[in-house]
């Protein structure tokens, strides 16, 4: 009797062993998958871009002409046209969207802001291509009506719409950093005789100054990297912009460029490979958005802790 | 000039402070608010479960729909195992070194890759590449590393809550790690790894531009037979019949814009719901 348990321990604990270090094998090689993938989309956007830089001179390339079938391909008012419009959403998000988060992590009661939080959070589930329908049929026709425009697919319909996508980022990652401002930095404050905006302004908001300038900077990153709204509502017109004056014309952008072109060319032809080049330029800019995001928060956690201890 | 009490310059910036919230959030009141008045008119049993006709001018939107929940499928049935496994490996295994630091700054990074530069990637690699076609497994995969980094972030948060004397316990007792993980940890994390998978998928229900060249249908006769074909998906139909087709009649765009957003907002819902059932449940 006791044998066969023996035999039966052993086989279940040789099983269990080989059953572990499977499960750890797989855990491990799916903890790198982010890694992996950041690298596969770098590799092959860098492939399939390459070619571009062969067959078209760099001063074409940094020309005004996007004109893909008769071969110009200057990406100059496809840059502007995302700075400009990005730039717009920026003006408009970052006021509303760090007010909104102040206004819900320390002035509104409990109530206003068990409605506001989940008010933002719907805002940030609403589909883009819904907010660019809206646009078509709501925003574009007041803008053209309101502003006097021949119409009202312009870059500043598409600004409003995406500082619409980027403030529940913008409220929420703010919002948290606010949130974690100890409430000791308060107290101290307000037993000063700080009035409380005065703890806001000088005490709240420099100790979350990292969160809010993160916040910051993941909303402009999520403005210019967006788009089905902008393909919809801003007019595709691949002019340059100049100033904050070309908000008032149909403009377009880097993404909308790559949407709506990439359904019709031939696979590896010219056109192809330099609307992967488009997408390698996105890819670079929201790298660097987001790694200089990253590291303010970290040297502002390096930063605490060393107070702190 | 007039110098402003602090108590007086209080009450102004509280005011303006105030009204900036507000006209935050009016509009976003506004917005769900007229696609579901004026899109309950166009929502019916008939307009869920028909064909499209006369050129998507007339009759339903079924084929999006079916599509829209093959596409979520796929999609969760790749990114919530792998996007689990990553946030386990992270929370329960990895040490705090070099390596760890470049999945997390990864994780941050494919999070913010723009929407399009997926569908491009899916292009290259999936379609193209792999040679898949344009086909729903295509949509899938590139949809799943989109979905990814909300999974991981999400659930090793999830993970991370659940109190280390579980583990210091279950060990203690002579379970393994693994018999640990799976019978002590991911139980407890489960209500916030399923916050996570939602969004993840909501997210991924969504999205127009990754699918736009990986799989998605402008308009197709029939119901894919296989994961080798196109397929429609909501966002997309909405899209096509709100700029691609001349003489669309408003009501149909604002159904299908009111269904898209209702599924969307019904996963968000669930979300939420969970989140606060596991408050309300937690053991520790």
């Amino acid at each position: 009797m006791t044998k066969i348990m023996n035999s039966k321990m052993i086989f279940n604990t040789k099983y269990r062993q080989l059953l572990e270090f499977v499960v750890e094998a797989i855990i491990r090689i799916s903890g790198y998958s982010a890694v992996v993938f950041v690298g596969l989309i770098f590799l092959f956007l860098m492939q399939e871009s390459l070619p571009t830089f062969g067959e078209v001179q760099a001063r074409d390339l940094w020309s005004q002409r996007w004109y893909p079938i008769e071969n110009y391909f200057g990406v100059l008012p496809l840059l502007s046209g995302s700075l400009i419009i990005t730039l717009g959403a920026a003006l408009i998000a970052i006021p509303f969207g760090l007010m909104t988060a102040i206004f819900i992590a320390e002035i509104a009661p409990l109530w206003l802001r068990e409605i506001l939080k989940p008010l933002v959070e719907v805002l940030g589930g609403v589909p883009s291509v819904v907010l660019g329908f809206l646009g078509i049929t709501v925003l574009a026709p007041l803008v053209r009506e309101q502003l006097y425009l021949p119409t009202g697919l312009t870059a500043f319909t598409g600004a409003v719409l995406l500082a619409g996508m980027a403030i529940p980022t913008i409220v929420s990652v703010a919002e948290d950093a606010l949130d974690a401002v100890p409430k000791a930095y308060r107290d101290a404050a307000l037993a000063l005789g700080a009035t409380r905006w005065q703890t806001i302004w000088r005490v709240t908001l420099p100790a979350a100054r990292s969160g809010v300038l993160t916040a910051t900077m993941l909303g402009i990153g999520r403005a210019i990297g967006e788009t089905m709204t902008v393909m919809m509502v801003t007019g595709n017109a691949p002019q340059m912009a100049s100033g904050l004056g070309s908000l008032f014309i149909s403009l377009r952008t880097m993404t909308a460029t790559i949407a709506a072109e990439m359904g019709e060319v031939a696979n590896g032809s010219l056109h192809y490979h330099v609307l992967f080049s488009i997408g390698l330029i996105l890819f670079l800019i929201s790298l660097t958005v987001n790694i200089t995001a990253s590291a303010v928060l970290f040297r502002a956690r390096k930063r605490t802790e060393r107070l702190l201890s | 000039m007039i110098r402003l009490s602090r108590h007086h310059t209080e009450r102004i910036v509280f005011a303006v402070i105030g009204l900036a919230a507000v006209a935050t959030a009016v509009p976003i009141i506004i917005i769900v608010g007229s696609i579901f008045f004026s899109g309950a008119e166009a929502v019916s049993w008939q307009f869920l479960l028909e064909m499209p006709r006369d050129g998507m001018r007339s009759g339903g939107i079924w084929p999006a729909i079916i599509g829209t929940i093959y596409l979520v499928v796929g999609t969760g049935l790749i990114s919530i195992p792998l996007g689990v496994a990553s946030a386990i490996y992270l929370s329960e295994y990895a040490a705090d070194s070099y390596w760890t630091r470049m999945i997390r700054l990864a994780i941050v990074n494919l999070a913010g890759i723009p929407s399009v530069v997926y569908g491009l990637f899916g292009l290259g690699l999936f379609v193209l590449f792999l040679d898949l076609g344009s086909s729903i497994v295509a949509a899938c995969l590139t949809l799943s590393i989109m979905t990814i980094p909300v999974i991981i972030s999400t659930a090793e948060e999830a993970l991370r809550a659940v109190p280390q004397s579980f583990r210091v316990v279950s060990v203690g007792m002579g379970a393994t790690r693994w018999q640990t993980i799976r019978r002590v940890v991911l139980p407890q994390a489960l209500p916030g790894i399923l916050t996570g998978v939602i969004l993840g998928l909501n997210r991924a229900a969504g999205e127009t531009a990754p699918i736009l060249f990986t799989g998605a249908a402008f308009f197709l006769p029939k119901l894919p037979n296989s994961i080798f074909d196109q397929t429609m998906a909501l966002p997309y139909h909405l899209f096509v019949i709100s700029t691609q087709v001349p003489e669309m009649p408003i009501t149909i765009q604002y159904g299908t814009a009111t269904v898209l957003l209702a599924f969307v907002l019904i996963m968000n819902i669930l979300a939420a719901s969970v989140r606060s059932w596991q408050r309300r449940k937690r053991e520790w």
